[in-house]
């Protein structure tokens, strides 16, 4: 066995070691194991998540070979999900792989609570019935689904979830300098910004400087902080005006960061939504996030003064060694106050609505507070509510805009031929000959979809309806390979919890690549 | 159309339908029916360069988008630190070359395709070796090897005599670049679309610590380890390099660093983090380098059948927050030391191929230290191996003039070193000669040279 720690080296510097551990907890279901669905799990072993189970009751056909990799001659006439399985398990021991032969839409239809065993599903080349029908067993088994789609050059990804926390990975630092704490302001007291030891002056740290010069400001103007666009200039020139020497980049680091003393005090408006969010109104059944969420909203209610907890870290900038070390253990002192606060708060809480008060680790809620700023929290539509009734004002906009046209119509195509395909059987161009046929019927059936959405006037390419027909239902394995590619990217952040998931629709456009995330 | 009648026929099933029908959307040259298929399988040559994250997916990719003739050429042996995303590798095969066991791997499951693998640089392939594929398609990490390799390619180009590139002299590229959640994919058509050369501002050279901060004012944990990589190592070991896949330097380097942390109060020095700093280690995903790959593969095959338009001409990919494309169109230098018609170079006729080297060396453009020439294929001098410099070396009293057909004007090819960035790089320079006061030369030879 190979040291995971070796093995997954290159990930774990992205998602870390508790991206890591949620990865191996995580056990993940695939319907249909074409090109798509195999791509999606081969990324998804390799990197090391605990199960997988692949379900598709179909044999390998010799055309299979042609476009799936997880299948080779000895597999033509076996159970496809038994072959595709077989190989992933090669790829990592480290990982548990099953299979079933059986085909989703018969699972989906007789044995729902099938899938409330996993953390997340993966369904791919699922018809628009099947779609609608599975969204709400997930949903209602609160288990994570994504759609995958290869068809011909095109083909989609959509994530379905209730709730998720989202923590972006470039954030704006959490320095304060608009507001700074009693312990940053005592520190930068102790500093002569005009000391006259050239070293000195040049290695005072930015931070310093703008907390120093900000205090100054305020001084002069009723306590109030530079806000137009004159007082910024001004402020910037002050700063300029207190450098002694041309090579001074401490000084040049604090005009470039001065916009953060700018910046309006107290919390962003999407943390104003978590925090304002119903769900913040918790009981005994509360997720434990939105617990640590009310006992965040007491904090910035309370304690914190209208600000979230601070996140503890700081940039390299140009200092001295101790000032910088200095600096850097004022703000870990302050962020571990805050947690402490935060902790003591979540505890009394969950003792209130009758749990455990060491129900959620430390571990958890040092992490909830390091990101508290960041949280995101996004709801998704019901798939049957998004086909029945798509916000028709945004499709009409994509379907004309230039740069969202292709995809969007794409978008109209992919769910016509399932349409299509539920009237005639078979998917438009399918089987030779019936070519000249199948265009009038796509384009009749992808007008009157549109129609019964209400999204009337808008006429769709003869061009493209050709290629849907041209495309044929084909799965091509350069197509699938993005696209499975694409899932297995979002299962990894929806389940490290990591990043932010894609919301919406990604249409995939493998004629031009001008593919688009479409919301309706 | 008769439906596919043979097993061989059904392989192609889905493909097929993209190579077999008609078309509105598709690129000026394709030409749809089963001759189409039949010539990617026997003309199309691909060559991939680069086993790893890209490269084993493109092989896959390529294999399974009607390709027969593969070749792929790494210098690298497979790592264990490979195996979170290199799929065609498993633990019994570390050690090996990457390229000899992805080759295997991709034939033994994808019957009827064969992989040609080299294990060597990419430098030490001949001209003629690059010049016999239709497409050459890029799964690297590196700056420098996607410079060699476009150079190469823009040096097959050549131009008519109204500066438009002669068609059958451009040499496709299909470049794919990584790093975690981002990544891109590009196509290159030197002479028609920007090479690479000519948008290398996109790769700006790469930010590195002062070394006043590391001795002086070290502040965080990479401070202290590049401190212990670039200062400490030379004071203690004298004249010894130091080799970063040696664990004991590695290990020297992390207790260094350690210790310089401790004496200035710095945290965060991790072995995990020495590696990391000291290599440049790039963080790389699965998931990423397949949608790259596929994306490059899904090109090739556009290129290689027009059944599709293609990419026009840099895509860019952020999955890191929500899911960003972006397709821009970059254009020409028209003035590219690459792709363009050539650095223009006028000569004495009496001047010899020795003079002529050290010519280069001098020369504000090219600045090629150690330059072996080559003459419409003919190698004219060689700096290596000895075997071939021995039998070059009389030509270097010869004049140029005379080793080259006593012709007015022509290209030659000067492979050597120059410094880019503080760093030795091997380069292929294309040259435009033009003899002074021989006949046939017209005035839009040297126009346009600055």
């Amino acid at each position: 066995m190979a040291e995971p720690k070796t093995k997954y080296d290159r990930q774990l510097r992205i998602w870390g070691e508790q991206g890591q551990t949620a990865l191996e907890k995580a056990s993940i279901c695939l319907l249909n194991c074409g090109p798509t669905g195999s791509e999606t799990l081969k990324n998804l072993v390799l990197g090391g998540v605990g199960s997988i189970t692949v379900i598709d009751g179909s044999k390998v056909e010799p055309g299979d070979l042609g476009n799936n990799f997880m299948v080779d001659e000895s597999s033509v006439g076996k159970s496809k999900a038994k072959c595709v399985c077989q190989f992933l398990q090669e790829l990592n021991d480290a990982v548990k792989a099953k299979f079933i032969e059986e085909y989703p839409e018969v699972l989906i239809e007789t044995n729902p609570s099938f899938f409330s065993q996993f953390t997340l599903v993966v369904a791919t080349q699922l018809g628009e019935s099947s779609m609608v029908k599975l969204d709400r067993i997930c949903r209602e088994a609160n288990v994570i689904l994504i759609f995958a789609r290869s068809y011909g050059l095109t083909g989609l990804s959509v994530s379905e979830h209730t709730v998720i926390e989202s923590k972006p990975e470039h954030f704006l630092d959490d320095l304060r300098l608009n507001n700074p704490w009693l312990e940053l302001k005592r520190y930068a007291e102790t500093i002569d910004l005009d000391v006259s030891d050239p070293v000195a002056h040049k290695h005072t740290p930015y931070v310093l400087i703008l907390v120093k010069m900000a205090e100054e400001w305020a001084k002069n103007h009723d306590g109030k902080l530079p806000s137009t666009r004159e007082e910024k200039k001004e402020f910037k020139e002050l700063i300029k005006a207190r450098m002694t020497a041309l090579d001074e980049d401490n000084y040049k680091e604090a005009i470039e960061a001065s916009f953060k003393v700018f910046t309006p005090r107290g919390i962003s408006s999407d943390l104003q939504q978590v925090i304002g969010d119903s769900c913040v109104e918790i009981d005994s059944s509360s997720s434990d996030f939105w617990v640590m969420v009310a006992a965040l909203k007491e904090f910035i209610e309370n304690e914190g003064g209208g600000e979230a907890p601070l996140e503890g870290s700081i940039p390299d900038m140009t200092s001295s060694t101790e000032h910088y070390i200095s600096l850097q253990k004022l703000y870990q002192a302050k962020a571990e106050a805050d947690y402490l606060v935060i902790e003591q708060r979540v505890r009394t809480t969950l003792k209130k609505i009758g749990r455990d008060p060491n129900s959620i680790s430390k571990t958890t809620i040092k992490s909830f507070c390091k990101n508290a700023r960041k949280l995101k929290v996004c709801r998704y539509r019901l798939v049957e509510d998004e086909f029945n009734s798509p916000t028709v004002p945004e499709l009409q906009k994509y379907l004309t805009d230039e740069d969202y046209s292709v995809a969007s119509m794409f978008y109209v195509l992919l769910r016509a031929v399932d349409r299509f395909a539920a009237n005639y059987n078979s998917f438009p161009g399918q089987f030779d000959g019936l070519m000249d046929e199948d265009i009038s019927r796509l384009k009749t059936t992808a007008v009157g979809l549109l129609n019964d959405v209400g999204c009337n006037g808008v006429t769709l390419t003869e061009d493209l309806i050709n290629e849907m027909c041209r495309f044929g239902a084909a799965e091509l394995h350069a197509v699938a390979a993005f696209i499975g590619g694409i899932a297995s990217q979002e299962v990894i952040k929806l389940i490290t919890r990591q990043f932010v998931p894609l919301s919406g629709t990604f249409v995939f456009n493998g004629i031009d690549h001008k593919s688009q995330l479409l919301s309706l | 159309m008769a439906p596919p009648s043979t097993a061989e026929d059904s392989r192609s099933r889905d493909l097929d339908k993209l190579l077999l029908r008609a078309g509105n959307l598709v690129g000026p040259t394709f030409e749809p029916g089963p001759g189409l298929r039949d010539d990617l399988k026997e003309y199309a040559r691909v060559l991939v360069v680069g086993a790893g994250g890209l490269g084993c997916e493109l092989l896959k990719d390529l294999a399974l988008s009607g390709f027969r003739e593969l070749e792929v050429i790494d210098m690298d042996r497979i790592e264990v630190s490979n195996l979170n995303r290199q799929f065609l590798f498993r633990l019994e095969d570390v050690g090996k070359p990457k390229a000899e066991v992805a080759a295997k791997r991709v034939m033994e499951r994808v019957s009827g395709v064969n992989i040609v693998p080299h294990f060597c640089r990419i430098e030490d392939k001949e001209l003629e070796f690059y010049s016999d594929f239709s497409i050459i398609v890029l799964g690297l990490d590196s700056i420098e090897a996607r410079s060699y390799i476009n150079s190469v390619a823009c040096s097959f180009l050549e131009y008519n005599s109204d500066d438009s590139p002669q068609e059958e002299t451009i040499k496709p590229m299909v470049d794919g670049g990584t790093e975690g959640f981002q990544g891109h994919a590009r196509v290159i058509m030197p002479g028609v679309t920007p090479c690479f050369e000519c948008t290398i501002w996109l790769f700006p050279p790469q930010v590195k610590f002062p070394l006043c901060t590391l001795a002086e004012t070290p502040r965080t944990a990479a401070h202290c380890i590049e401190y212990a990589h670039l200062i400490k190592w030379d004071e203690v070991h004298s004249g010894k390099a130091f080799d970063p896949d040696d664990p004991e330097h590695m290990k020297w380097v992390y207790d260094e660093a350690t210790k310089r942390a401790e004496l200035f109060g710095i945290p965060g020095v991790t072995y995990s983090l020495t590696q990391g700093v000291v290599k440049n280690i790039i963080p790389a995903i699965a998931s990423t380098n397949a949608i790259i790959s596929a994306a490059c593969a899904l090109e090739t095959l556009k290129i290689a059948s027009g059944c599709s338009k293609t990419l026009s001409n840099y895509l860019t990919y952020n999955g890191a927050a929500g899911l960003h494309t972006k397709v821009t169109e970059f254009v020409r230098d028209k003035d590219c030391i690459e792709c363009g018609p050539g650095v223009l170079v006028q000569l004495d006729t009496s001047i010899t191929l020795q003079e002529f080297i050290d010519l280069l060396e001098e020369h504000p453009k090219l600045l090629l230290s150690k330059a072996s020439i080559s003459h419409r294929g003919k190698n004219l001098y060689m700096q290596a191996p000895p075997v071939l410099e021995e039998m070059t070396r009389s030509n270097l009293s010869v004049p140029l003039f005379e080793l080259m057909g006593k012709v007015a004007k022509d290209v030659v090819h000067a492979s050597g070193t120059t410094t880019k960035n503080d760093k030795k790089t091997s380069c292929l320079r294309k040259l435009r000669v033009i003899f002074e006061g021989v006949d046939g030369i017209t005035d839009m030879d040297t126009a346009g040279e600055a």
